[in-house]
């Protein structure tokens, strides 16, 4: 074994028994324990957070939400006007949302979001934006190129129908309210929440399938 | 690939099935952005400013267009902003985190981790 070999294998064998944590994550803790020491921060909350949004909070209440819309016309005209209240309406906890704007699809429109700046995005009901929504490629293009993109991710849009782009920013923020599919006349408000998808309420989906959550 | 547009915005359709979380580090910056935001240390506008000008940068150094570059964007708008808010010196974050380094290294396998502070 040459000597760069054997200090290979201590290195190895020392990276194997520490488990020092990458860069980031040290400097995470770091942050963490300091902003914690500090009072500016529970480290609960922090591990709360993290579980919520990663196992429980996804697009789900944004869903909750567009059923709501579909089916009661009323909650639909108090959601159009103010969309932080008739979300409030639902009691989510943690303070759903501040600053939301509710913009829907028709037969002649077709809205898609964006944050061309960094990320906003309404997160407290859909959940961690996807990777691609995060992407300098996708905040580029949605602006430059709406239709590109749509295509991209299979959203064919006819000439006849308007493309709006929403810029999110920290101030305000947008949800898309797709159509509701043809053929769901009987379905109850859980059933039809089932239909949502994230994609739908972002605008790189149009189409909501009768059947599943999946792209038609 | 059916030309160069598709091979251009190929990547973000295929990104769509991605975790959103690789590493728990990433989750973690996010929820201390938004606690911080919460108890009013910054506000959201100072934090979508701050993490626009770091995915900026990042632009420029040619980083990968991959979420990892957002997330370590995300970690230095907040180190900066709370440096910069004197709430946590850049200073002072180094330090600690070779605490942490050193006190990972000095710990045993299988052991908890504890900072010495010393």
């Amino acid at each position: 074994m040459t000597s760069f070999e054997s200090s290979r294998v201590a290195e190895i064998h020392r990276e194997l028994h520490t488990h020092l944590p990458s860069e980031p994550a040290l400097r995470v803790k770091a942050l963490e324990s300091l902003l914690v020491e500090k009072g500016l921060l529970d480290s609960r909350t922090v591990d709360a957070w993290v579980e919520a949004y990663t196992e429980e909070i996804g697009p789900k209440r944004g869903a909750h939400v567009v059923a709501k819309a579909w089916t009661d016309p009323a909650y639909k005209a108090r959601l159009m006007a103010d969309a932080p209240a008739a979300i409030d309406e639902f009691g989510y906890l943690g303070g759903a949302t501040s600053h939301l704007k509710v913009v829907e699809n028709t037969d002649t429109v077709h809205n898609l979001v964006v944050c061309t700046l960094c990320s906003c995005y309404p997160f407290s009901i859909l959940g961690i934006a996807p990777n691609w929504y995060k992407t300098a490629a996708y905040r580029a293009r949605a602006v430059r190129d709406p239709r590109g993109v749509l295509a991209e991710f299979g959203v064919e849009i006819g000439d006849e129908v308007e493309v709006r782009v929403w810029d999110s920013t920290a101030e305000l923020r947008y949800l898309v309210l797709p159509q509701r599919p043809a053929g769901t006349e009987d379905r109850d408000e859980t059933a039809l929440a089932g239909l949502v998808t994230r994609n739908s309420m972002i605008g790189t989906q149009r189409d909501l399938s009768p059947k599943t959550g999946e792209a038609s | 690939m059916s030309g160069p547009d598709a091979d251009a915005i190929g990547p973000l359709k295929r990104k769509d099935g991605e975790p959103v979380f690789d590493e728990p580090w990433q989750a973690q910056v996010l929820a201390m952005a938004d606690a911080l935001v919460q108890r009013g240390a910054f506000t959201p506008v100072e934090w979508s400013d701050t993490l626009g000008e770091e995915l900026r940068r990042a632009e420029r150094a040619h980083s990968p267009d991959e979420a990892t570059t957002h997330y370590q964007a995300a970690l230095g708008a907040l180190e900066r902003l709370l440096d910069r808010k004197g709430a946590v010196t850049a200073e002072a974050l180094s330090d600690r985190r070779d605490g942490w380094a050193r006190a990972y290294l000095a710990t045993p396998h299988g052991q908890p981790v504890k900072l010495d502070n010393g």
